[in-house]
């Protein structure tokens, strides 16, 4: 008779390897399209660019951020100063695996909501109509030779990036599972039923013996917890992952708020380079947010809701070193509607060009499916 | 199925033992109104002790600033205790109220001084008003200092107030944009930033003292302002004038339907226009006075289609298994602190749900897709296992089951409860199934 301290909980043979297990799909024989790897990394709140990649040559800049100290920014260019808290990265600018766009934005105008401005981040369409699916579940469905490991929703928040109908995985390394035969053969019956519980059950089984992290409930330790079990996965057959960070809504403070998320950003692109290890050559990781901030500070030495900003991207896969982007200036009258970054590309141009270099998708099959209605325009070289 | 089986489980923490769930709207909100006027755990005063307290100990050393947070990690667990005692214990629709506004009004507990408020907050802020007026309670929020705290309007000063010029501090458009986006019109209203903008300066007087709310004439931008087309405050705006546009604001007809579609989101899950338009009507026509509002909602056949669209949260399906149980005030009050931590704290994090820190202002989502995930059901179920080992020594599966989902429970389910192995087993599969797991 089974004792019963073996149903449903975690017993001595949790560790043992995967392939003793019977729940795991042997994923092994799927072939995967090719071999570069990207990482999209969803900033939530909002994140300032024009504190975190400064146009330190705009004299307008201090004008506009009376308050805000530049002293201790990282010359990136002539023109341009990182912040001190993504200090960590530099070396990864100087040997060409970091860059920036800058005065970048998704269509999204106006109303400044951050969830409007995250669901169409990553629905990737232009109008107001964002439907159910992502542009990397998209991606996903145009590509050869895919399986449900392709892509990998990483942590807890549901990424409407990879919803679609392509199949996906999801998991956070805080989670484990460990089941007795019989109890997965009741689960299965009591679940057949309903399809929603039946498949995170199923996926929840397959993917219980991935995972051998203890909880990581502290922010940086968070960071390092997401990025270690992507780097893992792209490591097998994962070619596409998205986590997101957040703590970018730096409306108070933002001298003593900022760093914390740019902190937990550095950890999580160092983690992956490192647990990457010869692949970090063939991986982008791509950081994008829902808006930027607004040029001048508030009230409070902290900014509000705004519209042009900066993405930030890394990897070995980059001709890095670079600031792209068309700079629209901070004078009064270049900004837009008197109060925002003017945005002068959008920001689905980059990542469509990273998609285009990174995997067999065409120009107009990113044009029309992955993000469709948009203009890609001129190659701005972010892939080597 | 049994209409008392849909009332215990879509409009309250679910079925537990000799529970006998109202079937009319009438009982229901009468119920609720009871609610409404529970005491609040701690006084106001006692809270602002607790964090004077709290603020002085932080000013002084290591050894003391520990204490501090240890003493703030207790009255924690008294808060959390205090919400599943009324979980456990109410008749089902008015603590389903109560945590419908707290979400709406979402305050995450983010930083000490917001874990000690939000509590406070939804005890005084909310629960009253359960069964109140919409403007009542909209007002009521947004001169909480919980929420003012956390959608920063205590640091946004008028640029042109007496205190903006002299300190060159200004505006902080942070909580006018969620009074408009996620409390009141919603974002498809019809707003613009410029109403945002204004109601921002309009707002501007509207702090907090150690005592608690305060309105600052010395901050308040001088006006008048325009919001939705409406002029505000005059040359100097008080306290009033912000109550009017708040009021005027929760009864704009993109307000009415906005709320009547998350209630109808939040419960039923359906989507159903006309039924939608129906309850904004009601609400308009009511002056958003919400028992109004449920009624319409309560007495359509609607709100008692038998199939369950929702998936409980994690705090939901947590109490509505110690409510299943058999647990009540007593026994919550003897959980030991560790297995709170552990059991309650823990758990729902695992499961997506920080206690008190929903991850943004617009609250926890309403999307069963967001909660059954493969990281989220695996924590249900390593819980569900656990919570069996404790209560099998008392529960017989088949009762447990009966008890738990009545005529909601599935002949499948039936037959797997029947057949499994052990007490445990048995318990456990009526907890991580899909019928408790919805509502």
């Amino acid at each position: 008779m089974q004792s019963r301290r073996a149903f449903l909980t975690r017993g001595l043979a949790l560790g043992c390897s995967a392939a003793a297990s019977p729940f795991v799909t042997p994923v092994t024989f799927a072939s995967a399209p090719g071999d570069n790897r990207l990482v999209v990394i969803v900033l939530r709140g909002a994140m300032d660019g024009l504190d975190v990649v400064r146009p330190l040559g705009d004299a307008h800049l201090a004008t506009h951020r009376p308050s805000m100290d530049r002293d201790a920014s990282l010359p990136l260019t002539d023109y341009f100063g990182l912040h001190p808290a993504l200090a960590p990265l530099m070396p990864l600018w100087q040997t060409g695996e970091l860059s920036v766009a800058h005065a970048v934005s998704t269509p999204y105008r106006d109303k400044r909501s951050h969830f409007d401005g995250q669901d169409i981040l990553e629905a990737g369409v232009s109008g107001s109509d964002i439907g159910e699916d992502g542009w990397l579940n998209r991606a996903l469905s145009l590509m050869p030779g895919t399986t449900s490991n392709t892509a990998f929703a990483v942590g807890h928040d549901n990424l409407r990036l990879l919803m679609g109908p392509a199949p996906t995985s999801t998991w956070s390394p805080d989670s484990d599972l460990d089941l007795s035969p019989q109890a997965q053969l009741l689960l299965q019956k009591v679940y057949a039923q309903d399809p929603l519980f039946h498949e995170a059950a199923m996926k929840a089984m397959e993917l219980a013996d991935l995972t051998d992290n203890p909880m990581a409930t502290r922010r940086a330790q968070r960071a390092e917890a997401l990025a270690r079990f992507t780097a893992d996965r792209l490591r097998e057959d994962t070619r596409l992952a998205a986590f997101s960070i957040t703590g970018w809504d730096t409306h108070a403070n933002q001298a003593r708020t900022l760093p914390n998320a740019l902190g937990e950003l550095s950890t999580a692109i160092l983690t992956l380079k490192q647990d990457l290890g010869p692949i970090w050559q063939n991986t982008a990781v791509l950081c994008l947010t829902e808006f930027g901030r607004t040029v001048r500070e508030n009230g409070s030495n902290g900014t509000d809701h705004g519209t042009g900003g900066a993405a930030i991207f890394a990897g070995g896969a980059l001709k890095g070193g670079r600031i792209m982007g068309d700079w629209p200036g901070l004078a009064p009258g270049d900004l837009y509607k008197d109060r925002d970054l003017m945005p002068t590309r959008d920001v689905r141009q980059f990542a469509a060009w990273a998609m285009a270099g990174l995997f067999p998708l065409g120009q107009s099959a990113l044009e029309s499916t992955v993000f469709p209605g948009l203009g890609m325009g001129d190659n701005p070289g972010l892939i080597a | 199925m049994q209409r008392q089986t849909i009332s215990a489980i879509r409009y309250g923490y679910g079925l537990g033992p000799g529970h006998q769930p109202a079937t009319d709207a009438g009982t229901m909100i009468d119920a609720a109104r009871k609610t409404a006027q529970l005491a609040p755990r701690v006084t106001l005063a006692e809270r602002a002790k607790q964090i004077a307290a709290y603020r002085e100990a932080r000013q002084m050393g290591d050894d003391a600033r520990k204490a501090a947070q240890r003493k703030l990690r207790g009255e924690g667990m008294h808060d959390v205790r205090a919400l599943l005692s009324m979980a456990v214990t109410d008749p089902g629709f008015g603590a389903r109220l109560v945590s419908f506004w707290s979400d709406h009004f979402t305050v995450a507990a983010n930083g000490p001084l917001l874990r000690m408020l939000v509590p406070d907050f939804i005890e005084r802020a909310i629960r009253p008003h359960i069964t109140g007026s919409l403007p009542e309670m909209l007002r009521t929020v947004a001169t909480h200092p919980a929420m003012l705290i956390y959608l920063n309007q205590v640091q946004s000063v008028g640029p042109n107030s007496r205190a903006g010029q002299r300190q060159d501090r200004g505006l902080n458009e942070n909580l006018a944009r969620e009074i408009l986006e996620l409390h009141t019109l919603g974002v498809t209203g019809r707003y613009s930033q410029s109403d945002v903008r204004s109601l921002a300066e309009l707002l501007t007087g509207l702090s907090a003292s150690r005592y608690g709310f305060q309105f600052r004439q010395g901050i308040s931008e001088p006006g008048p302002h325009t919001v939705l087309g409406k002029s505000y405050g005059g040359r100097q705006a008080t306290l009033e004038h912000i109550e009017d546009a708040l009021t005027d604001i929760a009864l704009h007809p993109d307000t009415a339907r906005h709320l009547a579609g998350k209630l109808v989101t939040h419960f039923i899950g359906i989507e159903d226009d006309a039924f939608v338009t129906r309850l904004a009507d009601v609400y308009l026509t009511s002056k958003g006075d919400l028992p109004s509002l449920y009624a319409a909602m309560l007495e359509d056949s609607r709100a008692w289609q038998p199939s369950f669209l929702k998936a409980k949260l994690p705090f939901d399906f947590i109490t509505s298994a110690l409510k299943a149980a058999g647990a009540g005030a007593n026994d919550i009050a003897n959980i030991k602190p560790s297995d709170l931590r552990t059991g309650v704290f823990g758990a729902m994090q695992l499961m997506g749900q920080p206690i008190f820190q929903p991850p943004g202002p617009d609250g926890w989502d309403e999307n069963p897709d967001a909660w059954i995930t493969p990281p989220g059901l695996a924590a249900r179920i390593r819980w569900a296992a656990a919570f069996a080992e404790r209560i099998e020594a008392t529960h017989d599966p088949r009762l447990f089951l009966e008890t738990a989902l009545a005529d909601a429970a599935s002949p499948v389910l039936k037959f797997a409860v029947g057949g499994s192995e052990s007490r445990v087993e048995g318990i456990a599969l009526t907890l991580v199934s899909p019928e408790f797991n919805r509502r």
